[in-house]
């Protein structure tokens, strides 16, 4: 079948999963909502984005004050369709955001991952790989354990230290304008190091809140809004939009640089926005939920078992099934007697069906 | 077609090669040869763009190649890698669509039916259309090494470029290969390789550049090009260069580094079997010296290949007087004296008659030999028989006086 047809078709099958899964996880919390009750709530929370101002607020740091630009969009909810006020309260306010921020956290990991594994070549490779989780992980332990030396949002922190770090890390690896890819997973590796070593130092000194530190570490999506929704959806789809323009590129990339060349590629260059844009989805990501393992690393594994190496089908399907995978972890994650960090139920979830693989030596070379 | 003037190339603060240039033309198919670290794939990394060179420019249908596009670059030069190993099961068939990556534009419309129809044509081509569907990394290496040429042609570029396109096939897959670029180059590209087996290079290429210690050495038909002086001054190694018998081209035997000899032989002999035990012993490191045989001879022309001391002499008759005292000369300097089938001269009788050790080889029977009186029995008692001359150097070493064949250093 042509690729065109196949990748509809399965973009379309992810995409019923994705909402089915989306509508089921809806219905579980301590309060049972039916299904019927869940879908009418989540139509009704449909919105259409119809205007965008933008207020000038003003953000103090270091004692001084800081006109911040705030976009603020107006929406347009086209349905209203008749819902017990409680439930629906329940479904918009509580469930959906968190549900549809693991479906938008999933999706950018695993679209990240797919592009991440195609460019390093490399089984291994995950969309942390050049640091993203690392810097995060460095900027919002910062932000929790010490409140008063950093006066911005821990998100913020820890999407500021994410790129920060995989910005390092490539500058590091970077010479004369070529990066190349064996340097830049290592160094990779060693700034991780680097900064898994001061996250440490800064959890022996966190104190009180070491706990809370903990959890982000381990990934949790508890407590999310909208407001985080309406941040990360955008850039999500954006940044999909642009990988996706390059999913031949990343094809032909492949079958290694110096052919990639031969066959008409700016491969320098393609390289850095491949590498800039999955890493501002990871950052983006990460600093909404905390560092979520294996996501990124087993869906792209399985889906490249099912629809094969080219990443024109592999990327949409990979990021559809992420979203999925995610949201069904968290529903897991929250469904307990006690919530439990994603983090832990990906990585539970995730790692023995790597291994799976792994034995069945369906994972060769990706 | 493809023009590369005064090329200069650097890596790592080393230079590779120095004011090199390189032109082909339309319908020719050239082979780069030199030793191990000569800069052919560097040379061929600057043709097709991989590598901007320190110096010089190249042009590929009078477009320069050094700075355009990387998508024109992929329209003017194709590429057949050294490595052909894909490692993710992409079909055949979508390997050699990326061929087509250079008319690609990313938000533009792509012209599929020129796409399909330059894929198609590509596989048919190359014989690869049978095996289209299966994944890439289940063909064998022949077929793989044809699927990356599919993908070549799929570029629809003026010029081709083969980086060791034979290196991990066998003999069958690699004529085969080589007679497909061979007729590409024919129809119209200029195709331009890097052959690492000199016999191949001079049966399919047109032309061949020697490059070796940072220039390029020697440049010509084959037959200028591969001759024993300069491909011993390419290799640092004794060549022998003779005639393939079957295909009528060069044919290029390495024969190892010159070696200090201490072992002096002289061969009295005739036709193969002379041929034969001149290789054998020289090939031990040996000194050899030969004598007399008619010019033209088989023996004569290994002798002449391989720069060995030889006397000629007409093939009947008697021997004349100078050519007496030099073979006498020549064989009372050597250690041990080899018969093997002796010319059907008179006199030969008498300069087998030596003092020193003799080995007489027999190429045909030694029984029938003896019993035509072609290997004269003389002095019987320090006459060593061996019937193959793959026997020689055993013998030669046994009789020889207090003396060992060098050991193989």
């Amino acid at each position: 079948m042509h690729t065109g047809v196949r990748t509809v078709w399965w973009s379309v099958g992810l995409s019923v999963l994705l909402v089915g899964v989306v509508l089921a996880s809806a219905t579980i919390g301590p309060v049972a909502i039916d299904a019927v009750t869940v879908a009418k709530a989540a139509l009704n929370a449909v919105a259409i984005p119809v205007g965008v101002s933008v207020t000038v607020e003003s953000a103090g740091a270091f004692g001084a004050s800081v006109p911040v630009p705030v976009p603020d969009v107006s929406y347009y909810y086209p349905l209203s369709l008749s819902v017990p006020t409680t439930a629906e309260t329940i479904v918009r306010q509580v469930r959906l955001p968190r549900i549809v921020l693991a479906a938008v956290v999933g999706f950018s990991l695993s679209a990240a991952g797919a592009v991440m594994q195609g460019f390093f070549r490399n089984p291994m490779a995950d969309p942390s790989i050049i640091g993203v989780s690392s810097g995060a992980a460095v900027g919002a332990v910062a932000t929790i354990a010490f409140p008063l030396a950093i006066p911005f949002g821990l998100q913020t922190a820890a999407f500021v230290g994410a790129l920060a770090a995989a910005f390092g890390v490539y500058a590091i690896a970077s010479e004369g304008g070529r990066t190349p890819v064996a340097t830049l997973l290592l160094a990779g590796v060693a700034v991780q190091t680097l900064l898994g070593a001061a996250v440490s130092y800064m959890l022996l000194q966190a104190g009180q809140s070491l706990r809370e530190a903990v959890y982000w570490l381990m990934g949790q999506l508890s407590g999310s809004s909208w407001a985080e929704v309406e941040v990360t959806l955008p850039l999500a789809l954006l940044a999909f939009a642009v990988l996706y323009a390059y999913t031949r590129d990343l094809n032909v990339l492949l079958l290694g640089e110096a052919d990639a060349h031969t066959l008409g590629i700016e491969v320098e260059r393609t390289k850095r926005i491949l590498l800039a844009v999955a890493s501002v989805i990871t950052a983006a990501a990460v600093s909404v939920a905390g560092v979520i393992g294996f996501v990124g690393l087993i869906v792209p594994h399985v889906m490249r078992l099912l629809v094969g190496p080219d990443h024109r089908i592999l990327l949409p399907t990979s990021a559809l099934a992420g979203g999925a995978f995610l949201v069904a972890a968290d529903t897991v994650a929250r469904a307990g007697p006690a919530e439990v960090p994603v983090g832990i139920v990906t990585a539970a979830l995730g790692a023995p069906f790597f291994l799976y693989l792994l034995r069945n030596r369906e994972v060769h070379a990706l | 077609m493809i023009d590369g003037e005064g090329l200069t190339v650097a890596r790592g603060g080393v230079t590779v090669f120095e004011d090199v240039s390189l032109s082909v033309d339309e319908g020719e198919f050239v082979a780069l040869v030199g030793p191990n670290g000569a800069g052919k794939t560097t040379l061929l990394q600057v043709i097709n763009g991989v590598l901007t060179p320190e110096s010089g420019t190249v042009e590929v249908d009078g477009r320069p190649v050094t700075d355009c596009s990387a998508r024109e670059r992929g329209r003017l030069v194709a590429t057949v890698p050294q490595d052909t190993h894909v490692g993710f099961d992409f079909s055949v068939a979508d390997i050699v669509a990326m061929g087509r990556t250079p008319y690609h534009t990313r938000f533009g419309r792509t012209d599929r039916e020129a796409d399909q129809r330059s894929v198609r044509r590509a596989l048919d081509r190359t014989d690869t259309a049978r095996f289209a569907d299966r994944p890439v990394d289940e063909v064998s290496g022949g077929e793989r090494q044809r699927v990356l040429l599919a993908r070549a042609l799929a570029q629809d570029t003026p010029a081709l470029v083969l980086d060791e396109p034979t290196a991990s096939l066998d003999v069958n897959h690699q004529v085969e290969t080589l007679s497909l670029v061979s007729d590409l180059a024919a129809s119209g590209k200029a195709a331009v390789a890097a052959i690492h087996d000199l016999d191949l290079a001079a049966r399919f290429c047109d032309r061949i550049v020697l490059l070796a210690d940072g220039r390029v050495l020697a440049e010509g038909a084959p037959d200028e090009v591969l001759d024993a002086t300069s491909l011993g001054a390419a290799f640092d190694a004794d060549a022998a260069v003779t005639t393939h018998p079957t295909t009528g081209t060069p044919s290029v035997t390495a024969l190892g580094e010159p070696r200090d000899r201490d072992l002096t032989v002289h061969v009295v002999g005739t036709g193969r079997t002379a041929g034969r035990v001149l290789t054998r012993l020289h090939d031990a490191g040996a000194t050899v010296t030969v004598g007399p045989l008619p010019e033209g001879d088989f023996a004569a022309e290994t002798a002449r290949a391989r720069n060995l001391e030889t006397v000629t002499a007409p093939p009947f008759g008697t021997l004349d007087s100078a050519v007496r005292d030099r073979v006498c000369t020549l064989r009372d300097e050597a250690d041990v004296l080899v018969a093997a089938d002796p010319p059907a001269a008179d006199g030969i009788a008498t300069l087998l008659d030596a003092r020193l050790p003799v080995v007489a080889v027999d190429g045909t029977s030694g029984a029938d030999a003896e019993a035509s009186g072609r290997t004269p029995a003389v002095r019987p008692q320090q006459t060593t028989r061996v019937v193959s001359p793959g026997d020689v150097l055993g013998a030669v070493v046994t009789v020889a006086p207090e003396r060992e064949l060098p050991a193989d250093d």
